[in-house]
């Protein structure tokens, strides 16, 4: 009877729901939008997987928005040296700023105004663009590299491996994930890196979770069955036929991931998990330092929370797309 | 169905021992051990052996295991290092207060997130359509101590309508029998009691509730857009069925199901979520608790927390799944 009860961990449309960032806009199957008579030509060349989501990508809007968004925030984060008109932790303007008063948009030589260091905002902003790069990037890297070791190691092999693998995963489940990377960052000390570790790591059970049943999907195929008879060997099944097929959820979820690490970065940082001295230029730690003047500087807590959001967008609209554009009811011909 | 539930609260059992284990190296893996953790800046030598002593740090890793879980059955999960009351005291001090507010963000996500979904998918593709999905889009990228700020700055610092931060006014003498404030504002007759901490609960439930607000209103739209087209919907039409019997009976029945289940783990997801909104409100809830705990090292409190919220995350879950026989005789046959 259990065999009936709906995975808990997966969405009728097998999307996971892992954290904040898996939610958006799917559309049903059958709802696709109209196919103009390009892709009958594709099809007909027998264009791969990737290479049709490729041209589904180009013609999205959602798809196009999000991968401007994401262009933007890494040439801003890359440039940030010479896009910034003072070092992140500098305070140019100490002298303006007064307890009772904070210079806001508009003062004269700084845009977007100071902050109650007298740090330039803009400046933050840019070199805040930087650190949440850093850490979405390496957090879901790390995130990615485990989950897919025990993912493969658990789809590949099956059998004990396989159940020892997926009990440790299902403990780690049933810790909610943010709660999961407060933990791990509790331990790994407060620091930069202590986030990066703590929300890569949470991400572990989720990546290898997903990885397995997209493994197991693909197990049954006719070409696993084709590559068995030619007598490969279960390693080189796993990485060169298995893997690399199963690997679409994977990289959508990866995507989406990146829009949550950056979320989780600033709540750790919200939470003092990030460490660092208080005018670290940290989209999270800038909010919140601006915690304490919210009546009087609220532009201090808008400022880097809209830069969040955005980021954030950017990310989930191309992951939200992507799962689209890889969808096998949404590509029938 | 009775052995489905024996089957799943074995199988939660299991999954608790091994959360206890890894919890308990967590513990112990500590940088310096929890000693060092624990007293911060004033880690001498003798004030970190004594404290090995006074906990039994200094004892074998296996013993100390035994000792820990053999106290945790009794009830006993030690005091927390900085009030010195046991952690199981704080925890029902603070569980009702979390409990009210994650019911009150998810009814606030479920009345607004079913109808919203459901009137996007009727309207698919016009200015209705866009709108839930932008809204949605925009429940899950702000985050939600962010919208937390917003919401305090606008309704509690510009406009002054809400309370800033709290459970309750504490200028109010209010009698506190079972520390759900709202119930107890009900049964001590204290309506303006309970009323002043309807208000409080108004900010951080929304704010808290953004999140599965966005998933709850996408999920019901895409069952919804899938269920309108079925053959069973159309011939229902076709038999002349009227548009509320055909909305109530044949579309909502049918697309409730991956809503029901969404609903549950939202509500799981919740109570862990907490820890942001309580900490910007200053609501005294888990979340807050685990923030405290965070910031003074307080393990015991840390441990006990994760461990109790993982056992009401997998309650929830287990409801939700006998919930789904009673939504879906078709899981009941088998």
């Amino acid at each position: 009877m259990s065999a009936n009860i709906p995975d808990p961990n997966l969405l009728p449309d097998g999307a996971p729901v892992t954290g904040t960032a898996s939610a958006a806009v799917t559309e049903p199957a059958g709802k696709a939008p109209k196919k103009d008579a390009g892709d009958t030509r594709h099809s007909d060349r027998g264009t791969s997987i990737w290479g049709e989501a490729f041209q589904r990508l180009r013609r999205s809007p959602m798809a196009i928005s999000g991968a401007i968004i994401i262009f933007l925030f890494i040439l801003v984060a890359i440039f940030a040296p010479i896009l910034a008109p003072y070092p992140g932790e500098a305070t140019p303007g100490m002298r303006l700023v007064t307890p009772t008063n904070i210079p806001g948009i508009g003062t004269p030589g700084y845009p977007l105004g100071l902050d109650n260091f007298g740090g330039d905002v803009v400046s933050k902003l840019i070199w805040g663009a930087r650190s949440s790069l850093l850490v979405g990037v390496i957090s879901t890297c790390i995130g990615l590299v485990g989950g897919l070791f025990l993912g493969a190691l658990a789809g590949g092999f099956g059998g004990w491996i396989d159940t020892v693998i997926m009990r440790i995963v299902d403990i780690l489940l049933s810790v909610p994930n943010l709660l999961m990377a407060v933990s791990i960052a509790a331990i790994a000390g407060q620091s930069p890196f202590a986030v990066m570790i703590a929300i890569g790591a949470a991400q572990i059970p989720v990546f290898a979770r997903l990885l397995r049943s997209s493994m197991l999907q693909q197990r049954g195929a006719d070409y696993i069955l084709a590559a068995q008879t030619l007598g490969l060997g279960r390693g080189k099944i796993t990485m060169s036929h298995l893997l690399p097929n199963a690997l679409g959820p994977v990289i959508v979820q990866a995507t989406l991931a990146l829009a949550t690490a950056v979320i989780d970065a600033a709540a750790l940082s919200f939470l003092g998990l990030g460490g660092g001295v208080p005018q670290t230029a940290e989209w999270g730690r800038m909010l919140t330092v601006a915690q304490n003047f919210l009546s009087s500087a609220p532009q201090l807590a808008f400022l880097p929370g809209i830069c969040i959001a955005i980021t954030a967008l950017g990310f989930t609209l191309l992951g939200e797309s992507l799962r689209e554009a890889l969808d096998p009811k949404a590509r029938k011909r | 169905m009775l052995k489905f539930i024996i089957k799943r609260l074995g199988l939660l059992l299991l999954t608790l021992f091994g959360l206890s284990i890894l919890l308990f190296l967590w513990v112990r893996a500590l940088p310096g051990g929890p000693a060092t953790a624990m007293l911060g800046e004033r880690a001498t030598p003798e004030a970190i052996a004594a404290i090995n002593k006074a906990y039994g740090f200094d004892r074998p890793i296996l013993e100390q295991y035994v000792t820990y879980m053999g106290k945790v059955i009794t009830g006993d999960f030690g005091n927390s290092t900085q009030s010195q009351r046991p952690v199981l005291t704080q925890f029902f001090n603070q569980f009702p207060a979390t409990a009210e507010l994650a019911l009150f963000a998810i009814l606030f996500a479920v009345l607004i997130g079913i109808p919203l979904g459901y009137w996007a998918a009727k309207n698919y593709g016009k200015w209705q359509d866009n709108f839930s999905v932008i809204l949605s889009l925009l429940g899950v990228v702000i985050p939600v101590f962010f919208l937390a700020f917003i919401l305090k700055w606008i309704f509690a610092v510009q406009l002054g309508w809400l309370p800033t931060s709290g459970r309750q006014d504490v200028g109010l003498d209010a009698t506190h029998y079972t520390n759900f404030f709202l119930l107890d504002g009900l049964i001590t007759a204290e309506f303006d009691a309970g009323w002043d901490a309807f208000k409080h609960l108004i900010l951080p439930g929304i704010a808290l509730g953004s999140i599965p607000l966005a998933i709850i209103t996408r999920i019901t739209r895409a069952a919804v857009l899938e269920v309108q087209g079925a053959d069973y919907v159309r011939t229902a039409k076709a038999k002349g069925m009227t548009p509320s019997i055909l909305r109530d009976r044949f579309i909502l029945r049918n697309a409730m199901l991956p809503v029901a289940t969404t609903v549950g783990l939202q509500l799981g997801l919740l109570f862990a979520g907490a820890v942001l909104t309580e900490t910007v409100f200053a609501y005294q809830g888990l979340g807050y608790g685990i923030a405290q705990a965070i910031t003074n090292a307080d393990y015991p409190v840390l441990q006990a927390y994760i461990m109790f919220i993982a056992v009401i995350y997998a309650l929830i879950n287990l409801v939700v799944d006998l919930l789904y026989g009673v939504i879906d005789p078709r899981v009941r046959v088998k």
